[in-house]
């Protein structure tokens, strides 16, 4: 039962500016439910450029990225809204917490977008991915009051809490130590494995990328394997 | 729900930065306080001006103005009737200053909804005879209890009571003009004499200050009969109606018809006062001029926080984006930023102008031209305050639009790539 998430079709993107380039040449593959796959290659060669075009926050592409057997419009910019808020999760690199917000809130913020559930009933789900990545405790903390590693745990908590078909990273423990890019490793395939969750990842860490389902390797804008 | 999450991070953003919001909401309140100060007292002013004309004239006058027949005999005759005829040296005819026929005319007038009220005047030139010198004056004829009514004649009478002109016959109020010239007082017996010769003792029974010194010092007011007594006139003889209608803004209208139905001459309130209502225009416009100013300048001060803040809050507005929020969203919450600020600097500016104009309608204001007035004047009309608060709303609206749109069209892909 193989139930293909993501695809891309024949994907082509250049930037114009200063000349024209391409940074992706007929990207084509299909990511499955479940799968946890990490996307390398050397800097430079399109990676984040290609997590935009699938992520529907860059439409400025040829091809097709179908989410969930769906075709993403490249206009409709409320529609892709919407797609984001409910089927793609997202942690980056920086984590990107709002300040003003407390832990919990910003865990609940996309979820409160999305309102399917009541307010309490976020709150409870809240809790319940934050008690999963074992950052309970900091739930009512400020968000700028919590150590670096702790934040890209609640970025992930953040990106789970509207169960998303996929969630996508972009090089998520580029910033962290070793220990701390263990300790998302491990919490990712965990979620992998208890939430049978999606997950494609940008990593430059080759060790991360070895201990993953799959690996997608591009090199000037192509996939290699 | 999904409104309560855009204001719940609008709220958040707004008490991060309050203290910037404060300052912003600071030039909001003040300029709406200036706003509703300034026009709650250029009215007042305006109410007290027109009070001075307008309240005391008549919104139509009807009477008989002095003038040449317009039909004269040449044009009658049938050889001349489609000629234009020359006729040098036409005089007028005054014998036709009273009013024919007033019975008919006053109880039309009293059956006609459109009309407030009215009152007989009769006017005589007189002069008083003061020692060896005689002061020309005018003696108006008047029924005080209507001209009470309809045009505050016993507020201008400042000492004596003007009802008393029908209790007691031969009896007369003084302009305080005057009265000075004349060393009267009340109980001072005065003697007049027409032009025709005729004289008359009358006593004064009150003093009369209208805050205009020409009327002042020539005009006196006493019963219609005494002065058909001195014109030796019977008594249906009088000279005007002046009529106070229920909506100032037919008076042109129905002076027309009155000329027509009547035939007499008909002067409307407007065309004798336009000046008038020229001044209270510029004072309002002044009032919104200066208020709509200081509204544009407070717009800026939140143009810029909005600007300020959408540039720290950079990051913010790209995870939102990422995390779905659509550039509406992100444009709404700016919005509400604006908005509410607008809203509070907005409220407490209508407070602060009620304090302010209530302040300044303590201050004592003293003039001998204007003998009701004893602060100056304030008009506490809600609809300035509705105003107010609809222009501060319109302006935060538009202050916070246009940063509010480019937060909608950060794209969050070049914010995520900047880090
Ligand atoms: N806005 C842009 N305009 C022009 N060229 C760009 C723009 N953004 C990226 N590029 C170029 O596109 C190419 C791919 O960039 P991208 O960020 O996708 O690389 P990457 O694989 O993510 O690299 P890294 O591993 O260093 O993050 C690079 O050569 C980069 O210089
Ligand atoms: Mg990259």
């Amino acid at each position: 039962m193989n139930q293909i998430i993501l695809e891309a079709k024949h994907v082509n993107k250049y930037f114009e500016d200063p000349v024209r380039i391409k940074v992706l040449s007929d990207v084509n593959f299909t990511i499955n439910k479940g799968e946890f796959v990490s996307l390398t290659g050397k800097s430079g060669c399109g990676k984040s450029t290609l997590l935009y075009v699938l992520s529907t926050m860059d439409t400025a592409y040829d091809g097709e990225v179908l989410i969930d057997q769906e075709i993403m419009p490249k206009s409709n910019e409320s529609f892709l809204a919407k797609i984001r808020n409910e089927k793609i999760g997202f942690v980056f690199q920086f984590h990107y917490l709002l300040n003003e917000f407390n832990v919990l809130e910003n865990v609940m913020l996309p979820g409160l977008k999305l309102a399917k559930f009541t307010k309490e009933e976020i709150e409870h789900r809240a809790y319940e991915k934050l008690r999963l990545l074992d950052i309970e405790k900091l739930a009512l903390k400020k968000a700028n009051q919590i150590s670096g590693g702790e934040k890209q745990r609640v970025a992930i908590a953040r990106a789970l809490i509207n169960d998303p078909h996929i969630i996508m990273g972009d090089e998520p423990t580029g910033n962290l130590d070793k220990k701390n890019s263990d300790l998302v490793f491990d919490l990712f395939s965990k979620i992998v494995t208890e939430l049978n969750q999606t997950l494609l990842i940008v990593t430059h860490d080759e060790s991360f990328a070895e201990r993953t389902n799959r690996i997608i390797k591009m090199e000037d804008g192509r996939i290699i394997i | 729900m999904k409104k309560g999450i855009l204001i719940n991070i609008a709220k958040a953003l707004l008490l991060a930065r309050w203290r910037q919001t404060l300052v912003a909401a600071t030039g909001v309140t003040f300029s709406i306080a200036m706003f509703i100060t300034l026009l709650s007292f250029m009215s007042g002013l305006n109410d007290l001006l027109d009070g001075l004309i307008l309240n005391r004239t008549p919104h139509v006058k009807l009477y008989n103005d002095i003038k040449p027949n317009v039909n004269q005999p040449v044009n009658d005759v049938a050889a001349f009737k489609d000629k234009h005829n020359f006729i040098s040296s036409v005089k007028s005819d005054a014998a036709r200053i009273a009013i024919y026929n007033s019975g008919a005319i006053m109880k039309n007038l009293d059956l006609d909804n459109r009309v407030l009220g009215f009152t007989p005047r009769l006017t005589a030139q007189i002069f008083f005879n003061n020692g060896s010198t005689e002061i020309t004056g005018a003696l108006n004829g008047i029924d005080p209890i209507k001209e009470a009514k309809l045009f505050h004649f016993n507020e201008y009478v400042t000492s004596g009571d003007a009802i008393d002109l029908n209790n007691e016959s031969n009896t007369i109020i003084l302009g305080k003009g005057l009265a000075e010239k004349l060393i009267a007082s009340i109980g001072t017996i005065v003697q007049i004499s027409t032009s025709n010769g005729e004289r008359f003792q009358l006593k004064v029974i009150g003093i009369f200050q209208s805050g205009l010194k020409d009327f002042d010092d020539v005009q006196s007011y006493t019963s219609i009969k005494t002065v058909q007594k001195v014109l030796i006139k019977p008594n249906d003889y009088i000279t005007a109606i002046d009529v106070k209608l229920k909506n100032i803004l037919l008076a042109p209208a129905l002076a027309k018809e009155y000329a027509r139905v009547y035939e007499l001459d008909a002067e409307d309130i407007q065309t004798a006062n336009s000046q008038f209502e020229t001044g209270s225009f510029i004072r309002t416009l002044i009032s919104y001029a200066v208020g709509i100013t200081l509204l544009v300048v407070a717009g800026f001060g939140i143009y810029n926080i909005l600007n300020m803040m959408i540039f720290e809050k950079m990051d913010s507005i790209a995870i939102l984006k990422a995390t779905g929020f659509s550039g509406s969203d992100v444009k709404n919450i700016f919005i509400y930023i604006a908005v509410s600020i607008g809203i509070f600097g907005g409220l407490v500016g209508l407070l602060f102008g009620l304090i302010i104009s209530s302040i300044i309608d303590q201050i004592p204001f003293v003039t001998a031209a204007l003998p009701t007035i004893k602060t100056y004047p304030i008009n506490y009309n809600p609809n300035f305050y509705i105003i107010g608060i609809i222009f501060s709303l319109i302006t935060t609206y538009f202050a916070g639009w246009f940063p509010a749109r480019k937060a909608s069209k950060i794209d969050p892909v070049i914010i995520i790539r900047g880090k």
